[in-house]
């Protein structure tokens, strides 16, 4: 099956496209490699977007339809980009005991968003989750890998202005 | 391949080395060693806390004094009491250090490490006193419990497997492939009366000789660390703290029912402990404890790391194993069940985290002395999460049997802000509550299940006045309802329509008829759901039900919220009394219910209001209140 579209050649020169097909070589062969793959390629590409997925199927000899419906299962594989930075406030027990629930609304006031939405700028993605296993320090909110902990309520608007002062010293 | 007699040898040297932290340890007895060792958790409680900027501080400071050949630091797992991280243990004179901050790691270096005298502002003092308390065995979060499961979590660097062999690592694997056949191992495991600790409470040898008895030739060992349960982390703790112990009793559990393959399948969401089984799987196959012909008895068997991704049906055993055969993780009925037709329909035995940590101590103490801890039908310890409105929140182990009453007040330190206890929820979105009257129940499998509640994995969340239970109610079945998997009707849709009516009653929306409405669904998902998943949904409703009616009937009767949560069932206002008329409050209402004149009692339109609270939370002299 050939497309005609260019997108096979951009692929080829596309990096990702060339580290995709080396996580495709190294777990094909084994049984169940699926969801290891799928984990990687959103590691690499930071969603999975239709094409990904079908490169994917293609690469492990699955149809599409298997793909897209373990894609869609599973909570943590998007198939929509993600900001920069991705908050995502605990809705565990421990947690929402502790307040969690107003946290996220305040992010939700703070950042204009709804639970799953990006930023116009690409900057800030909200996220709920459950239990990151810091329940100790609950209510708590990841922040890509790091977590924050201890949160009291009026720390939201302080935690984006960190993040925000973060990618202005960035890009100087 | 390592042998017993070096395996022995290096359990020797290595006890040496670490013989420091053990109680009664006379100061400066072996000098060949450091002299003193501070242990530093890296947990993933403390390293959200910088724990790892307190360690490369501490680096820093041991090097500018000098005395980095002197005093070692050791990276360990979690203490447990992760609320109180980051967590720094000083031996030989087991001195615990909490909430250390980077900017403390000076004066610890200088003042104790270097001269020797305790830095006693970073002491923990027990809540309600001010008596700082330096030996870490005395404090009343530790002294109570007995840990089996958590034997070597903060004690050891679970990046070392010589640390864990120096705790007679390794040597049950040896003792059962050299001196026990299948049959006397599974015998040995089914006298020691060790239940499942993933929720189901099935006994374990039982299950192994199951596993054991389908013939087949290839067969396949999993471990459940999927932890789906919001608020609990046992099982991260162990993987995290102990790595070695789950390999070790995955090994075991191979040679006893004939596998040479292992899985663990683990959430993605705790990446901490997948590294740290990472480099623990790496170290024993280079050791031979994984791998080809171990201990040179012939036996082969190795392990693998299956992610999840996130959806917490997958704990569930049938939807664990659909996962890691690479599809959605739906369930599927059983029977049969995996130990007959499990991964790839072959032959599985599949347990929790927990359940294999206490394997190697089974082996190497004995089924007697495991079957003499705990009660007649629940032996030995159970590890809980100890979460929300209590003093000491963290982790603990206790023996099966403890009474809650043990666990809230001496254990974790009682309720916080002088706060009632009003219930604790164990065994998570499938479990129930267990109320205040009811604090002196020993808590084991049996005793839960009587009270209409569950042991579950583990989650003890502790709820005070402040908690409504219907809203708790409701959290619990939008967890199940979100993440139910859809493959059956009654889950799917019986969830949703329970959700909905509890969604009305927190509105103020409910009609005397839907409790029995929530009763008679409950019934039909708990009977007719595929899986446990659906099968347990409704315990929460059932359970507060049972025990908090009158909070349900006050929401839909009088359209109250008791604790005060439900928002729209509060009701705002001002005592003139109190009032200053400074007019705060009515400038921050977003829809200018509030009005009055300036130096006079101000008031709340309760028509306009919207109950968002803000007025309450800016007014200086407390004379807005909610109730
Ligand atoms: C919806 C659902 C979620 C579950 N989640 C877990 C889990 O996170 N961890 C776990 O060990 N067992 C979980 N279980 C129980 C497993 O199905 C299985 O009984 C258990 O892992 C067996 O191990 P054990 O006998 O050692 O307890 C879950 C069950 C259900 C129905
Ligand atoms: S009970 Fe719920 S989670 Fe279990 S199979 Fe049915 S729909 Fe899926
Ligand atoms: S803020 Fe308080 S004191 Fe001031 S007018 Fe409002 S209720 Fe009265
Ligand atoms: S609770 Fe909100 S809406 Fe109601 S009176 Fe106070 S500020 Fe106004
Ligand atoms: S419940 Fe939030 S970290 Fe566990
Ligand atoms: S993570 Fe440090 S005590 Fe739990």
């Amino acid at each position: 099956m050939s497309c005609n579209c260019q997108c096979s050649t951009e692929k080829e020169n596309d990096p990702r496209f060339q580290e995709l097909d080396e996580i495709i070589e190294k777990y094909k062969n084994q049984a169940g490699s699926l969801i290891p793959v799928l984990h990687k390629a959103q590691g690499v590409f930071g969603h999975l977007p239709e094409e990904v997925q079908s490169y994917i199927a293609k690469g492990l000899k699955l149809p599409l339809s298997e793909v897209y419906g373990v894609v869609s299962f599973y909570s943590l594989f998007t198939t929509v980009p993600r900001g920069k930075y991705v908050f995502n406030v605990c809705l565990g027990t421990a947690c929402y005991v502790q307040g969690s629930r107003k946290i996220m609304d305040n992010l939700k006031k703070e950042l204009g968003l709804g639970i799953g939405e990006t930023t116009a700028d690409g900057l800030f993605t909200l996220e709920g989750c459950r239990c990151v296993g810091a329940c100790g320090l609950a209510p708590v909110l990841t922040v890509n890998e790091k977590v924050h902990g201890r949160l009291k309520e009026d720390d939201v608007p302080r935690l984006i202005s960190l993040y925000k002062l973060k990618e202005e010293q960035g890009s100087k | 391949m390592i042998s017993l007699d070096e395996l022995k040898a290096l359990r020797d040297k290595s006890k040496a080395e670490i013989s420091i932290r053990e109680k009664g340890h006379l100061a400066g007895s072996n000098l060949d060693f450091y002299r003193s060792h501070v242990l530093v958790c890296a947990g993933t409680g403390c390293t959200s806390s910088e724990s790892l900027e307190v360690r490369n501080g501490l680096k820093e400071e041991l090097t500018r004094l000098n005395i980095d050949k002197e005093v070692k630091v050791v990276e360990t797992g979690c203490f447990g009491f992760c609320s109180l991280g980051p967590i720094l243990v000083v031996y030989p004179e087991g001195t615990f250090y909490c909430l250390v901050t980077p900017e403390d790691v000076k004066e610890i270096a200088e003042e104790h490490l270097l001269k020797g005298n305790i830095v006693t502002r970073l002491l923990y003092s027990e809540p309600g006193t001010d008596k700082k308390v330096s030996d870490f065995e005395s404090i009343d979060f530790f002294s109570h419990q007995k840990r089996v499961a958590l034997r070597n979590c903060g004690g050891i660097n679970p990046e070392k497997v010589e640390e864990y062999i120096a705790h007679d690592g390794y040597f049950a694997l040896a003792k059962v492939l050299k001196e026990m056949t299948q049959e006397q191992l599974i015998e040995e495991l089914k006298k020691s009366g060790l239940r499942g600790r993933g929720g189901g409470g099935f006994p374990a040898g039982l299950k192994w000789q199951f596993a054991h008895k389908t013939p087949g030739d290839i067969k396949y060992v999993v471990c459940n660390a999927d932890e789906g349960d919001p608020g609990a982390f046992m099982d991260r703790s162990v993987l995290e703290g102990d790595p070695h112990s789950i390999i070790e009793a995955m090994a075991i559990a191979g040679y006893a029912i004939g596998s040479e393959q292992g899985y663990i399948y683990i959430r993605a969401e705790y990446p901490i402990a997948v590294h740290r089984l990472e480099v623990a799987i790496g170290q024993a196959r280079e050791f031979g404890l994984l791998g080809q012909n171990i201990f040179g008895t012939g036996f082969n068997f190795d392990l693998d790391i299956r992610l999840g991704a996130g959806a917490f049906v997958c704990g569930e055993e049938t939807a664990l194993l659909t996962s890691i055969e690479g599809h959605r993780g739906e369930p599927r009925p059983r029977p049969p069940f995996p130990a007959v037709e499990g991964l790839w329909r072959k032959p599985t035995l599949l347990n929790n985290v927990e359940t294999y940590a206490n394997v190697p101590a089974i082996i190497l103490k004995g089924a007697d002395w495991f079957a003499s801890i705990g009660t007649e039908k629940s032996k030995g310890t159970k590890v809980f999460a100890l979460a929300g409105k209590i003093n000491n929140i963290g982790l603990i182990e206790v023996p099966m049997g403890t009474p809650l009453r043990t666990i809230i007040y001496d254990i974790g330190g009682g309720i916080p802000n002088g706060k009632k206890f009003k219930a604790a929820q164990t065994g998570g979105p499938s479990g129930g509550c267990i109320p205040a009257h009811l604090i002196d129940t020993e808590i084991d499998y049996d005793n839960l299940i009587a009270l209409g509640s569950m042991m579950g994995s583990g989650g003890l969340i502790v709820m005070d006045e402040t908690d409504c239970m219907v809203d708790i109610a409701k959290f619990f079945l939008e967890f199940t309802q979100e993440e139910s998997c859809g493959k059956c009707s009654p889950c799917r849709i019986g969830t949703k329509r329970m959700l909905e009516i509890l969604e009305k009653i927190t509105k103020g929306k409910g009609t005397p008829d839907d409790i029995t409405q929530l009763e008679t669904l409950a019934r039909t998902v708990k009977n007719s759901s595929l899986c446990g998943l659906g099968q347990t949904a409704p315990n929460p409703v059932l359970s507060t039900l049972k025990y908090f009616r009158d909070e349900y009937e006050a929401h839909i009767n009088e359209k109250r919220c008791p604790a005060g949560v439900c928002q729209e069932l509060l009701n705002f206002s001002i005592i003139a009394e109190k009032c200053k008329g400074c007019s705060v409050c009515a400038k921050v209402c977003p829809v200018g219910a509030i009005s009055g004149v300036v130096k006079e009692p101000y008031v709340i339109d309760s028509e306009k209001c919207i109950k968002c609270g803000a007025c309450m939370e800016k007014c200086k002299f407390g004379a807005i209140v909610k109730e």
